[in-house]
């Protein structure tokens, strides 16, 4: 069977307006940053979706170092996170607040 | 005619600069671990980057060369950029040296990060592919992140770098999806063959639009411009404030470099005698045309109601300023890009130097309000406030100081392409911009203190710096040709 390349491409948008609705909609920080690793593997499955399109190898080669970029992230998010919630026991986007006009 | 890129070993001579940070960055997380005198680390540090500067210069009378294979580029539009961010990262770690923040929290990791930040940068303004310029973007992003966070006990870094985290990865990753859809249009990730399938006339414009519009999130994101600005006030506000130099200086002249070679590369022509055409079907230069006149108009008016706090008041006058420099980037010639770099160097200059000023009050009085400055002049920091106006009435544009021939050039370039409109908003723009510096100036200097305030010492480490940047913006002011002349010459983009 095969599945033609809009499928994934498709697909992708979906995954990748989904992960968007959450980072608008979510209150808590990790949910959050969990959208946003949404939103990167909906680029992962555009970039290998169009790479066998194309039969071209840098598409599954990018997709190794955003998925590396995203593991980054995750770890200096999560430090970020321990530090405000030894702060503030929260991670609620509402109450974090510091900072406004 | 055609150069290919060189191989790997033999494009080692051509980043010494980059060799020497990465491997100053492994030194100093090593250092960290036996020097108990933290600051030791922060010379070794400034020690570096003067190395890099020197390096970096040395380039600019060897050849042009495309690197590893086509993922990066030595020429003279890098190299401009790669001595401005040294420069830039040079001046912060001179800052943080004598800021009393940096020092209270003082570990050895903040200038190895910082270094890495630079590194980063320097791939920015270098990368002519888009994978490269997606790792590099996010390298200066990830350590920027923790360099806003430094300050750990402090519940407004913590805030600011949270903040930052969250909209710099939905700005990344919208990027890299824009990345994704120009990959799938032309095929290739590589700029120069990004540019000969779109002259091929290959990949439909409308989908190109939008994959622009994504790729432009990230980059909006890096130089704080308008729908992607939302970050700058609370980090610039919540960070430290040597960091916050940083990222208003560095990371933002960085992010216009990416982006001027992108756009100028990959999405453009160019057709002889300067000027450059427009490729693929997408007209981006009006799309800039609206953003930079959006950015520049939200930056002021936000900043003239910004009452408190005085990094927060420079964090919207640093998104105007975004949006004066976009007005460089509209016009699609030689003369725009000259005037962009000029004032990206300039406003290194005034920015940094405001910064400083910031500085040193958050060192004697741990304040950073407006009230803070009621008086300063009349309570021993006659020297930053002097400077400060300067420094303010610089960003304005006013003549005989280095922003007002900064801001001509642009003009100039803008009615020369007779975008009238454009034009006559920037003017706007910045007569109404004169009513928050001037709000300043009149605060430090007609008001009396009220004694409660403080006083506000100057050591000679930092007023060296602030002399120095002082100078740099009053010569600049009156003798401008060097620069100009230099900048004209930059504007070359390799075409190997």
């Amino acid at each position: 069977m095969n599945v033609p390349v809009e499928n994934y491409l498709v697909l992708a948008a979906l995954i990748f307006a989904i992960g968007c609705a959450g980072v608008l909609t979510r209150r808590n920080f990790i949910v959050i940053l969990m959208s946003v690793e949404l939103m990167l593997n909906a680029v992962n499955l555009t970039f290998v979706a169009l790479s066998r399109q194309l039969v071209s190898m840098d598409g599954q080669m990018i997709v190794f170092f955003v998925m590396t970029v995203a593991a980054a992230e995750v770890a200096v998010g999560l430090a970020i996170f321990l530090a405000i919630y030894s702060q503030r026991r929260t991670v609620n986007a509402d109450e974090i607040s510091l900072l406004r006009w | 005619m055609e150069p290919s890129a060189l191989g790997n070993v033999a494009s080692l001579a051509y980043s010494l600069p980059e060799i020497v940070l990465g491997a100053a960055v492994v030194l100093l997380f090593l250092l960290d671990l036996v020097v108990t005198r933290k600051e030791t680390l922060g010379d070794v540090a400034l020690v570096t980057l003067a190395l890099v500067v020197v390096l970096s210069a040395r380039l600019l009378w060897g050849d042009s060369a495309a690197l590893y294979n086509g993922a990066v580029v030595v020429d003279g539009f890098a190299l401009f950029f790669k001595l401005l961010l040294a420069l830039a990262a040079f001046a912060t770690v001179w800052m943080s040296l004598g800021s009393r923040e940096i020092q209270k929290n003082g570990t050895g990791e903040y200038w190895a990060v910082l270094l890495a930040s630079t590194l980063g940068l320097l791939f920015m303004a270098s990368s002519t592919n888009l994978l490269m310029a997606y790792l590099a973007l996010e390298f200066v992003s990830l350590t920027s992140y923790v360099l806003s966070g430094f300050m750990r006990h402090s519940r407004r870094a913590s805030e600011a770098s949270l903040k930052y985290l969250i909209y710099g990865g939905v700005a990344s990753g919208t990027m890299i999806y824009g990345m994704s859809w120009v990959y799938g249009l032309a095929g290739s990730l590589d700029f120069r063959a990004i540019h000969t399938a779109l002259m091929s006339g290959q990949g439909a414009a409308l989908p190109l639009y939008v994959a622009l519009l994504l790729t432009l999130a990230g980059l909006g994101y890096k130089v704080a411009a308008f729908p992607f600005h939302m970050w700058a006030p609370d980090v610039y506000q919540g960070a430290p404030i040597p960091v916050t130099a940083f990222l208003a200086v560095g990371s933002k002249a960085a992010g216009f470099a990416l982006m001027i070679r992108f756009f100028f590369t990959a999405m453009a022509q160019s057709v002889g005698a300067g000027v450059y055409q427009l490729v693929g079907g997408v007209d981006w230069s009006q799309l800039i045309l609206v953003l930079s006149m959006v950015t520049m108009t939200f930056g002021n008016l936000a900043a003239v109601a910004q009452q408190g706090n005085v990094k927060r008041l420079l964090a919207y006058s640093s998104i105007a300023h975004a949006g004066y420099m976009l007005m460089g980037f509209a016009v699609l010639n030689d003369d725009g890009l000259r005037a962009m770099l000029f004032y990206l160097t300039v406003y290194y200059l005034m920015n940094l130097g405001a910064f400083v000023v910031v500085m040193l009050v958050a060192n004697s009085t741990g304040r950073e309000d407006l009230a803070g400055y009621r008086g300063l002049a009349w309570r021993g920091g006659a020297l930053p406030a002097v400077a400060m106006a300067i420094f303010l009435f610089s960003l304005t544009g006013l003549p005989p100081l280095a922003g007002f021939v900064g801001k001509f050039y642009l003009f100039a370039a803008v009615v020369e392409k007779q975008l009238y409109l454009l034009a006559v908003v920037g003017v706007l723009n910045s007569v109404v911009s004169l009513v928050y510096y001037a709000r300043i100036v009149r605060t430090m200097f007609l008001e009396q203190p009220t004694g409660g305030e403080g006083v506000v010492a100057v050591d000679w480490h930092n007023g060296l710096l602030l002399g120095l940047l002082t100078i740099g913006t009053l010569v600049l002011g009156v003798a401008w040709g060097p620069l100009i002349d230099f900048a004209g010459r930059s504007t070359h983009f390799l075409a190997y």
